[in-house]
């Protein structure tokens, strides 16, 4: 990765512009071509640095629920109960931290009930009590990553 | 002026978007040729569901931890209720603070209730980040605690009925 592919992803990061020619207005911007701008981006997707480009949708806006879960897992049952949730399509992300609640997960569904018995599968499934911690206010969404 | 997209083209240009934008030097255009429509038709009802807040922009997504973002934390606090709008608005406008939510406590498991995500390459910059940031809006007296995550077994890959393409980034 060079300097033009770290001032194209901090540039995309902040959107293309709804316009005929939206790759020649970056172009401009960032002193390249539009022919060159795609070719990196090919590249960048290819090689995984980057997973997707295009619109982000809003999924909440398009329906469906969403929760942040964790569990405390004993420490010799925690690959084991990590490839339970590896088995449960609902289960988007899910990470290990650093304190007593070691498992945390994001769950999607098509809705509220739809959490409701997936997180009740869990517990079934696991044997282990759950945080259910529902977003109950966003004050700011912004993921931006300098490369 | 021709007539906006009908709601068949309009669903179908959806389902093209959920693949991602064409890489190509005319995107619209490409769009407008799959659901034989013409570009301005899909430009205007592009700037439609932006305005609508149907998705927030065109952008992408990264393997952030292929850019060498390793250092994850998620930094909980437990902030008086008469004080978490104010709290979470602060932070969250704050430089570093990629995500900021409020959550519901669980006592006696669980007393924190706003939810900040920070993303750096080493651990010890983002702790010195917060601690910096705490000390500055005079929070470091409330509780709290840093999560840093060590391990993931599942950045993405959640399917959900309605669509892929957003990533629901932290439920």
């Amino acid at each position: 990765m060079d300097d033009l592919d770290r001032r194209l992803i901090n540039r995309l990061q902040l959107g293309l512009p709804l316009v005929r020619h939206p790759w020649r207005v970056l172009a401009a911007e960032l002193e390249s071509s539009s022919n060159e701008l795609l070719e990196r981006l090919h590249a960048l997707l290819a090689d995984g640095v980057l997973t997707r480009f295009g619109p982000m949708f809003d999924i909440e806006r398009l329906g469906g629920a969403f929760t942040l879960a964790a569990l405390a897992v004993p420490e010799e049952r925690f690959e084991e109960v990590a490839e339970q949730l590896q088995g449960l399509p609902e289960v988007a992300h899910n990470y290990r931290r650093e304190h007593a609640w070691n498992m945390w997960f994001v769950l999607g569904c098509a809705s509220e009930q739809g959490i409701a018995e997936t997180l009740q599968r869990i517990e079934t499934l696991t044997g282990l009590p759950l945080l259910n911690l529902p977003k109950e206010e966003t004050y700011h969404v912004g993921l931006y990553f300098p490369a | 002026m021709k007539p906006g997209l009908s709601p068949q083209q309009a669903l179908a240009l959806r389902r093209h978007l959920e693949g991602g934008l064409p890489l190509v030097a005319r995107p619209y255009q490409a769009l407008a040729e799959r659901i034989n429509a013409d570009e301005n038709q899909v430009l205007e009802q592009m700037r439609q569901w932006s305005e609508q807040g149907l998705f927030r922009r065109i952008g992408l997504v990264l393997h952030h931890r292929a850019l060498g973002f390793t250092a994850n934390a998620m930094l909980v606090l437990d902030v008086p209720d008469a004080l978490i709008d104010e709290v979470g608005q602060r932070l969250g406008r704050a430089p570093g603070i990629n995500l900021c939510y409020q959550r519901p406590r669980r006592l006696p498991q669980w007393r924190y209730n706003l939810f900040c995500m920070v993303h750096g390459r080493q651990r010890e910059q983002v702790e010195a980040q917060i601690q910096a940031l705490l000390e500055e809006h005079l929070l470091s007296d409330l509780p709290h605690q840093l999560l840093f995550s060590t391990q993931v077994f599942k950045q993405c890959g959640g399917r959900f009925a309605p669509s892929r393409t957003g990533a629901p980034t932290h439920g």
